[in-house]
C-alpha cells in the first residue's frame, strides 16, 4: 500500500509549508480578533518578540557561534545562519548608514508570504511584522537593544522586501529587563 | 533541520497569545478557536499533500495516509499503532507525540496537555474535511508525551 507520491514530496518544504500556512492562519485570527491594522502590527510584533528569546538559545546551540565583536559581525550572522537555519533563504545586507549602526536586510521572496495577497482595506498591515520581534527578542538576549521595522514589502507591492535594523545601545550585564 | 522546530516555536506562541487573549471564564473558547486554526490549515496543507497522490480507494486508505503521510510531514515520524472499530471510529496512538516531547514525560503539566492538542486535532479533521470526510476529531492524553487522538466519522 505504499505511495509512490510520498518519496517525493520534499520534508523541508512540507515543514515549510506547514509553517507559512500556521502563521497565515494567526494572522487572520488577528485580523479577526482586532480591529485596526496598527493593533495587528504590535501583536505580531510581540509575539515574535516572545519567539526570539527563546528562538536566540536554540541557535546558539546549534551554530556554535561565540559573541560579535561588532554590529556588521551581528548582520552577518542573522541574515547568513540566521534566516538561513530558521526560514531558509539567504537576505543580503546593504544600505549601512555612515555610522555602521544601521543597515538592511533584503529579502528577493519571504517565505512568510508564500500563499498570501494583501487585500486593499489592509494597506497597513505588515504580515511579516513578526520577523521584526524575532530578530529584536534575539538580540535583546545577547545584549543588543535595537529598532527593527520594515521599509519595502513585496506585497504592498514593492519589489523586494526590506527590513530595516538600527542598534540603539549596549544592554550592560545587569538584571534582566523588567525586574528592579 | 531546524526549520521544524521554528513551527514548534510558532505553535508555543499561538497558543499562549490565544490563552492570553480570551476571557478565563471561557476556556472552552480557547479549544474550539485553536482547533479552528487547525483546521484551516489542515485544510491547505492536505491540498498539498494529496496532489500527486492517486485517489483514495477506501475509508481505510485515507486514514492510513494521514497516519503515515501526514504525520510524517508535520511530526517527522509515523503514529505508532491504528485501532479502528470498523464502524466510523479510528485511534491514532502516537508514543511521543512532537509537540508534548518538550514539556514532560509523566504527569506534570497533564492540565495543560489539552490547549496543545487542540490545534493537531483541528488539523486532522480540517485535512480529513478537504477530503471528503466529516469527522470529530478528539485527544486524550494519560501520560506525557504518549496521546490518543480519536475520529469519529459522521455519516448523514
Amino acid at each position: 500500500m505504499s505511495r509512490q507520491s510520498s518519496r517525493a514530496t520534499d520534508p523541508r518544504k512540507i515543514s515549510q509549508e506547514l509553517f507559512t500556512l500556521t502563521y497565515g492562519a494567526l494572522v487572520a485570527q488577528l485580523v479577526k480578533d482586532y480591529e485596526s491594522d496598527e493593533e495587528v502590527n504590535k501583536q505580531l510584533d510581540k509575539m515574535g518578540y516572545n519567539i526570539g528569546i527563546r528562538l536566540v538559545e536554540d541557535f546558539l546551540a546549534r551554530s556554535g557561534i561565540g559573541r560579535c565583536n561588532d554590529f556588521r559581525e551581528t548582520a552577518d550572522i542573522i541574515a547568513k545562519s540566521g534566516f538561513r537555519m530558521f526560514l531558509g533563504v539567504t537576505p543580503s545586507v546593504c544600505n549601512w548608514s555612515p555610522a555602521g549602526d544601521e543597515f538592511s536586510l533584503l529579502m528577493d521572496n519571504n517565505p512568510l508570504t508564500d500563499f498570501v495577497e494583501l487585500p486593499d482595506d489592509h494597506s497597513n498591515l505588515n504580515y511579516s511584522n513578526v520577523l521584526c520581534g524575532v530578530i529584536r527578542g534575539a538580540l535583546e538576549t545577547v545584549q543588543m537593544d535595537v529598532s527593527v521595522r520594515f521599509v519595502q514589502d513585496t506585497l504592498k507591492g514593492d519589489n523586494q522586501t526590506e527590513i530595516r535594523v538600527k542598534f540603539i545601545q549596549r544592554l550592560e550585564d545587569a538584571l534582566p529587563a523588567g525586574e528592579e | 533541520m531546524a526549520d521544524d522546530f521554528i513551527f514548534d516555536f510558532l505553535h508555543m506562541e499561538v497558543v499562549d497569545f490565544v490563552q492570553r487573549t480570551t476571557n478565563p471564564d471561557e476556556k472552552d473558547k480557547v479549544i474550539s478557536k485553536l482547533e479552528q486554526m487547525g483546521y484551516r490549515v489542515g485544510q491547505s496543507l492536505i491540498e498539498k499533500f494529496t496532489r500527486d497522490s492517486p485517489r483514495f480507494s477506501s475509508e481505510l486508505d485515507i486514514i492510513k495516509f494521514v497516519c503515515k503521510d501526514l504525520w510524517n510531514g508535520v511530526y517527522k515520524k509515523q503514529v505508532d499503532n491504528l485501532r479502528t472499530n470498523h464502524q466510523g471510529v479510528y485511534v491514532l496512538q502516537d508514543n511521543k507525540f512532537r509537540l508534548l516531547t518538550q514539556m514532560s514525560s509523566g504527569k506534570q503539566y497533564i492540565e495543560s496537555a489539552p490547549r496543545y492538542l487542540a490545534f493537531p486535532c483541528g488539523l486532522i479533521r480540517g485535512g480529513l474535511a478537504n477530503l471528503g470526510v466529516n469527522c470529530v476529531v478528539t485527544a486524550e492524553v494519560s501520560t506525557m508525551p504518549a496521546c490518543k487522538f480519536q475520529i469519529m466519522i459522521q455519516r448523514t
